[in-house]
């Protein structure tokens, strides 16, 4: 029996460089490299501003009905008319005709007994502030499916292109070429204005189009990640006990070649937000006097030589709009630079 | 260098297959009497002359059969023309623009190359010179500026920026109108003592002598080109910064310090032309994609190029229109796509030697 070995060197340093960094509770949970994303959120200005700009965005989308009462509930993203006079009218006008309810916060905040047009209204009297507020909601729904299945979508064909290189990635990643031709607007207008007879007007045929030709740039970042994931030795020693091609592809390879593009797909919400704005503003997708800023902006497009008199149909959604952008924008190059391992340490 | 170029220019017939079996797809998703105006001039007058037309053109044949009918047209078997077949330029009939489509792009395409010759100048150099001054002084002022004028830039939306200058230049000040040009001098332009040269405005204009005319088209111009170059900075502006940072970071550049050389020298002529590979291929890309038709500039101040047709015809749907803009749009690009990347093997040795 050999004695248990005491040890006897002076080991202080190595203790106090270990000891030196506290493992909170919440990167336990998280896990080191989540937690140093979540970390790389709240890190500098830009990024703390980021985060507060979506959070306020998220906000004002979750409490819609109480910002902006609905006049009619189940169409709640019509924006409500106040008569159909084509001349716009300035913020803080009366409300004459088809009144919603007043909220309950509104007397407390303005002292004023009768609802207003906050922001105005556009041609044909649309309420400016109510399309700004329900507007939001539009841009999270539009921004949150699109990318979502964008990312699917992306994922798949990246992966099973990497994964089976040879004949399917050349044919695959030619078919991306190919839709890689037209530029992104362009692609996703033609075939809007191909779906909306079929499907009708609404959100869906603008959507289906920022789907159908997104998904492109994702398919070829996974595919560069997986392509070296699937060097590594845990793969070759899956293979080796006879794991089956589905069963490596997806619970080996693409857990650990995913979170990269997901995060950065997460923040190209703001980029799908403005060009789903960009082609309502065109007119292309919803029906006129749908809550969306684009659409919102549009009623501008009839009023250019005196925009300078009718300055709050561009103002108010447009500022929101860019704020949302920038919002996303922050987030994004804070994430950016986390997830960048060249950058790590140099900025 | 010849095997890039070769294999680059193997990928073009399949870009070009690919862009007409993509267009033609989205056709498919027309009825076939609404494809009849792919094939004959004008409106079809009644429903007899739609089906007869239907038949004539074999628009209910199997897909391969309407495939080629497409690319090379049919001939018409009594006068011997040639009818519709995208191959020879015929693009069908545009419902809302009462013209051939081909015609349509043929009127407006001069406007938007005019557009892109006096914009290119702005938006890139512009760009890219404010990108170079961030990096040399890096962490300074102007880097700081110039962060900041970038991720306020790429979040402003093209068209809330247009309507911004048009409601300040145009509405408040009645500086610089939207348009092509003045209704004065359109009737100049537009009458027989007016020689059309080179199709592009700005050099009639000076070629017929007539410098106020020249001078009212830039002064058109000015808001779009505005426009453009300012989005373009914000991206030209982190590239080149990017590139420089990193080649300035490089060994080569501290031997050429250590040698002695003066600092501008060390900027200008040793790190600068490495790191602009790659925004010459931005810039490429840039100059191809404003020839291609800027879509919300042009529809924000009403330049009639390309982009602003396109939007507007596919704001009343009118498909057929639509998508002979794309098909033309296609070719354009796949075709410009491949001269960048040529140049752009030219100029970087790595491709070059690889």
């Amino acid at each position: 029996m050999t004695q248990p070995v005491t040890p006897t060197g002076n080991n202080e340093l190595l203790g106090t460089a270990v000891a030196m960094r506290k493992i909170t509770r919440f990167e336990r949970l998280l896990g080191p490299d989540n937690y140093r994303i979540m970390q790389g959120l709240f890190k500098t200005p830009a990024s703390i501003a980021g985060s507060i700009l979506i959070l306020l965005f998220i906000l004002v989308a979750i409490f819609a009905p109480v910002l902006a009462p609905p006049v009619t509930p189940n169409d709640p993203y019509k924006i409500p008319r106040d008569g159909f006079k084509s001349q716009p009218r300035e913020p803080g006008s009366d409300w004459t005709k088809n009144v919603p309810d007043i909220p309950f916060w509104y007397k407390a905040v303005t002292g004023n007994e009768e609802w207003v047009h906050l922001f105005g209204t556009a041609q044909g009297q649309y309420d400016i502030y109510y399309g700004v507020i329900w507007g939001t909601r539009t841009a999270f729904r539009a921004g949150f499916i699109v990318v979502l299945s964008t990312l699917l979508i992306g994922v798949v064909v990246g992966s099973v292109s990497a994964y089976y290189g040879g004949l399917t990635d050349n044919i695959l990643m030619r078919i991306v070429d190919v839709l890689l031709v037209l530029p992104g607007l362009m692609a996703t207008l033609i075939l809007a204005a191909v779906l909306t007879p079929i499907i009708g007007k609404s959100t869906l045929p603008v959507m289906i189009s920022l789907i159908a030709f997104g998904w492109l740039g994702y398919s070829r970042i996974i595919r560069g990640d997986i392509l070296s994931v699937k060097q590594r030795d845990f793969i070759l020693a899956a293979r080796v006990i006879g794991a089956k091609d589905s069963r490596i592809l997806f619970r080996h390879i693409i857990p650990n070649a995913i979170v990269p593009t997901m995060v950065l797909a997460s923040l190209d919400i703001g980029t799908v937000t403005l060009s789903f704005s960009a082609l309502s503003f065109l007119g292309i997708g919803v029906e006129v006097g749908y809550a969306d800023w684009g659409q919102v902006l549009a009623f501008a497009r009839n009023w250019i030589t005196s925009l300078n008199t009718y300055w709050y149909i561009i103002v108010y959604p447009g500022v929101t709009l860019v704020l949302f952008v920038l919002g996303w924008n922050l987030l994004g190059d804070a994430l950016r630079d986390v997830l960048d391992p060249r950058m790590r340490g140099k900025v | 260098m010849l095997t890039y170029i070769i294999r680059r220019l193997l990928l073009v017939p399949v870009l070009l297959f690919g862009v007409t079996v993509l267009i033609f797809g989205m056709l498919q998703f027309l009825e076939p009497d609404e494809r009849v105006a792919l094939y004959i001039r004008g409106d079809p007058r009644s429903d007899a002359q739609v089906d007869s037309y239907i038949k004539k053109y074999c628009l209910d044949c199997p897909i391969y059969v309407q495939y080629t009918n497409w690319l090379v047209g049919t001939v018409d078997t009594v006068t011997g023309e040639r009818e519709g077949g995208i191959l020879y330029g015929n693009f069908g009939w545009s419902k809302t623009g009462s013209q051939p489509v081909a015609q349509l792009i043929a009127r407006r395409f001069p406007n938007t190359l005019d557009l892109t010759i006096w914009a290119v100048g702005p938006v890139i150099l512009v760009g890219i010179w404010l990108g170079v001054q961030a990096a040399v002084h890096h962490n300074g002022w102007i880097d700081q500026a110039a962060r900041v004028f970038s991720i306020v830039g790429t979040s402003f939306p093209t068209f809330v920026f247009g309507l911004l200058v048009l409601m300040l230049f145009y509405a408040k000040l009645q500086w610089f109108p939207p348009g092509r040009l003045t209704d004065e001098f359109n009737v100049v332009v537009n009458s027989d003592a007016f020689h059309h040269y080179t199709t592009l405005l700005t050099f009639d204009a000076i070629l017929n002598g007539r410098f106020d005319i020249f001078l009212d088209a830039l002064r058109h111009m000015f808001l779009p080109i505005l426009t453009l170059s300012y989005i373009s900075w914000a991206t030209f502006l982190r590239v080149t910064r990017g590139s420089m940072l990193e080649t300035l970071r490089q060994e080569y550049v501290t031997t050429a310090r250590a040698k002695g050389l003066p600092e501008k020298d060390v900027i200008y002529k040793h790190a600068r032309p490495n790191a602009m590979l790659p925004v010459v291929t931005l810039a490429g890309f840039t100059v191809v994609g404003l020839m291609g038709g800027v879509i919300i500039t042009e529809t924000v101040f009403d330049y009639p190029g390309i982009g602003s047709a396109a939007a507007a015809a596919s704001a009343q749907l009118d498909v057929i229109t639509v998508l002979g803009f794309a098909l033309f749009n296609g070719l354009i690009l796949i075709v410009a796509n491949l001269v960048v990347d040529i140049l752009y093997a030219a100029v970087d040795p790595r491709v070059h030697l690889s």
